[in-house]
């Protein structure tokens, strides 16, 4: 009767205060400079210490520029970032938290970094500043992105506030085609159940659709959780999750790996456990898929017209469609094919991992991206995924086809830093959020599987990948 | 004014009516005014690219902004407003404590919604924000009312509940009664669960012996 969820859940709360809420335990903390420098000054101010140190592990990624890393600090042009960064230098310095510091090859997004390092385990509780933090559960580990308030109280208590959530299944079903990825298979989730069809639940993923994917697959579905309002989301441990974690720096050896992996087996839902929500989607026939709106669950097919708002059948999503239409400058009835790109970005926690970069090198290799594009970038999810891809020889592939070749960071997934798209400007994108303004003040962001977006770098237009792997 | 910035217990004042779901928190704070290492500031550059035609950067002075006049905030009805009204699934994305920030600081004290984004809930009550949640056809009537020529003024009594509007109908709301009873004191959440520091202790001492590669 036990769900994957309920396991982690019980083996996790500490206690239960007087007020009825849970301490919840938190096996792991990730930090990133964005989100933790109020968490840390609130330590200071009133005199508090980190619970655990071992249980922190930060990194710089938002805010740091994705050319001239060899400068290190001093290639930070903009000094408000810079002081971010810094800041999180000197918080980690002063409370002695190992940092993956911008020069260190390790570097990178923090939920690419963390299960690169086996610094995420199965079983784990995960917390970050992040709402992103659902990646983790991918290697089945219930990941929750929190607030700035709930860093400082993880990092003074090494415990989280929280309620149990609700329990959600979605069941993938059906074989995914050529030219399908794991990105289209969560976004046709988010059309399927809205931005809020998750709301207050926790997912676990399952079904022979997800058994079938790759650890780096897993954590692109699990990482849009969020974006259909989930909590968490999950999936069950099985060899590929092992094989995955096995090796890696943080991950136990020898006997203590024995131990460890007899008790991960056990991560699994039970065949009779009940679940608050059962979502089954069936990818069999799915086309690449595409947003097309101003939220994840604007998304078409990549072959079918845009939408009539007034098909809708609820009002707020038919409002929340005609003000994305207008944004966006599309019109009911218009193919996506039609509109000429201005930039294209291939990176972020979504989509940056190695995996994804050979997707989109097989689709790169020999051909150039369109002479329309005013920048297509690649910027890989971590110092070490970089390295690999050099190795692999796909840097080559992408800076022939005229990409560019970036240094890891969230890049122009959110835009912080100089990477963004200016005003009007059309992107696709294989990040995760497509809100007005994210990826720069008035751009407008379709988002893509890396496939997807290195075909329509070549073609110059939103095109069906499908056509270029035959 | 409440002393205790974590505290609410009842508050009365102008309803500005945002009337768009799915409002996100790359709308309520846009990114670039993340770039701060502290936690205030935030208010002049709430709801940013939709208060303003020029794109915002951090530190530029609100005179020199252009206002966008059809934006609710900009209405002169709604300038003394301390209550926003708004649709489903509110502040809905990124994790950003922030946005929390943004809106108190810009003044308001209350959000009336039929709907929130998990996050941002849980970030509201660790700032002294209420997010009040109502039903779909009560969210209707305030914005039939809050639209109105003259701005309507609710006061919200979190002791019992309700939400009033001042000469009109009165709407009654649920919320959990630990939440409730922690905004009601402006009890510090750290030094709430640092009472408990024994008890987390013997876990974590179960915990590692159940598993110890977890304290590698
Ligand atoms: S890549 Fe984008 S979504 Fe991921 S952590 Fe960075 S900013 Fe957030």
């Amino acid at each position: 009767m036990t769900s994957l969820y309920d396991r982690i859940w019980s083996a996790h709360v500490a206690c239960e205060r007087d007020d009825g809420q849970n301490l919840l335990y938190i096996d792991r903390h990730l930090i990133h400079e964005v989100t933790s420098p109020q968490a840390f000054e609130g330590l200071s101010l009133n005199s508090r210490n980190p619970w655990r140190l071992s249980s922190n592990l930060a990194t710089p990624d938002h805010n740091i520029p994705t050319r001239n890393r060899a400068q290190g600090m001093s290639g930070i042009d903009d000094p408000i970032a810079k002081e971010q960064v810094v800041t999180l230098d000197d918080n980690c310095k002063k409370f002695n938290i190992r940092q993956f510091e911008l020069l260190d090859v390790r570097q990178g997004i923090v939920h690419v970094v963390g299960p690169e390092q086996g610094a995420v385990l199965p079983g784990m509780t995960v917390v970050c500043g992040d709402s992103h933090t659902s990646t983790h559960g991918a290697l089945a580990a219930l990941a929750h992105g929190i607030g700035t308030s709930e860093v400082e109280h993880v990092l003074a208590t090494q415990c989280l506030v929280q309620r149990k959530s609700k329990n959600m299944s979605v069941d993938v079903i059906g074989e995914l085609a050529s030219g399908v990825y794991a990105k289209d298979i969560i976004l046709g989730l988010i059309r399927q159940i809205g931005t809020a069809g998750a709301t207050g639940h926790t997912i676990e993923y399952m079904g022979e659709a997800i058994r079938s994917l790759s650890m780096e697959g897993r954590m692109t579905v699990c990482n849009m959780s969020i974006e259909a309002g989930a909590r968490a989301g999950l999936v069950a441990v099985d060899d590929t999750t092992l094989d995955y974690v096995q090796g890696r720096p943080f991950a136990p050896k020898g006997s203590r790996w024995h131990k460890a992996e007899a008790a991960w087996r056990t991560l699994r839902s039970d065949a009779d456990a009940q679940f608050d929500t059962e979502v089954t989607l069936d990818v069999t026939g799915l086309a690449p898929q595409v947003s097309w709106g101003t939220n994840p669950q604007l998304v078409i097919s990549v072959d079918e017209a845009i939408p009539d708002p007034a098909t809708f059948d609820d009002a707020a999503t038919a409002e929340t469609a005609a003000r994305a239409l207008d944004y966006m400058a599309l019109r009911p009835g218009e193919l996506l094919s039609e509109k000429p790109l201005d930039k294209v970005f291939i990176g972020s926690c979504t989509n940056a991992r190695i995996e994804d970069l050979r997707a989109a090198a097989m689709v790169a290799r020999g051909r150039s991206v369109s002479s329309n594009l005013n920048a297509a970038l690649v910027v890989p999810g971590s110092g070490l995924v970089k390295q690999q891809a050099e190795k692999e020889g796909l840097d080559e592939i992408f800076k022939n086809a005229g990409f560019e070749w970036r240094d890891p960071g969230c890049s122009m997934c959110l835009a912080m830093n100089d990477d963004r798209l200016m005003p009007r400007e059309r992107c696709a994108s294989t990040s995760n959020r497509n809100f007005e303004g994210r990826q720069g003040h008035l751009g407008r962001t379709h988002l893509v599987s890396p496939a997807t977006a290195a075909a329509s770098a070549i073609a110059g237009r939103i095109v069906d990948v499908r056509e270029y792997l035959q | 004014m409440n002393q205790n910035p974590l505290q609410f217990t009842a508050h009365t004042g102008h309803v500005a009516p945002l009337d768009k779901a799915n409002v996100d928190t790359d709308q309520i704070i846009p990114k670039q005014f993340l770039k701060s290492i502290k936690r205030t500031g935030f208010g002049d550059n709430l709801f940013d690219a939709w208060r303003f035609e020029d794109e915002g950067v951090i530190g530029k002075p609100l005179a020199e902004r252009k206002p966008v006049h059809d934006f609710v905030l900009n209405d002169a009805r709604y300038q003394t407003a301390s209550v926003l009204l708004a649709r489903e699934n509110f502040a809905c994305g990124s994790s950003r404590e922030h946005a929390v920030w943004a809106l108190l600081q810009y003044g308001f004290r209350c959000v009336l919604a039929p709907s929130y984004a998990d996050i941002f809930y849980n970030n509201s009550f660790n700032n002294g924000l209420l997010p009040v949640q109502l039903t779909h056809a009560e969210i209707d009537e305030l914005f039939t009312r809050a639209t109105d020529v003259k701005p309507i003024e609710v006061t919200v009594e979190l002791p019992n509940q309700t939400v009033a509007v001042t000469d009109g109908p009165s709407f009654s709301f649920e919320i959990d009664a630990t939440r409730k009873k922690r905004l009601l004191s402006g009890l510090d959440e750290i030094g709430l669960t640092l009472e408990y520091a024994e008890q987390i202790r013997d876990f974590e001492v179960r915990h590692r012996q159940r598993n110890p590669w977890l304290f590698e």
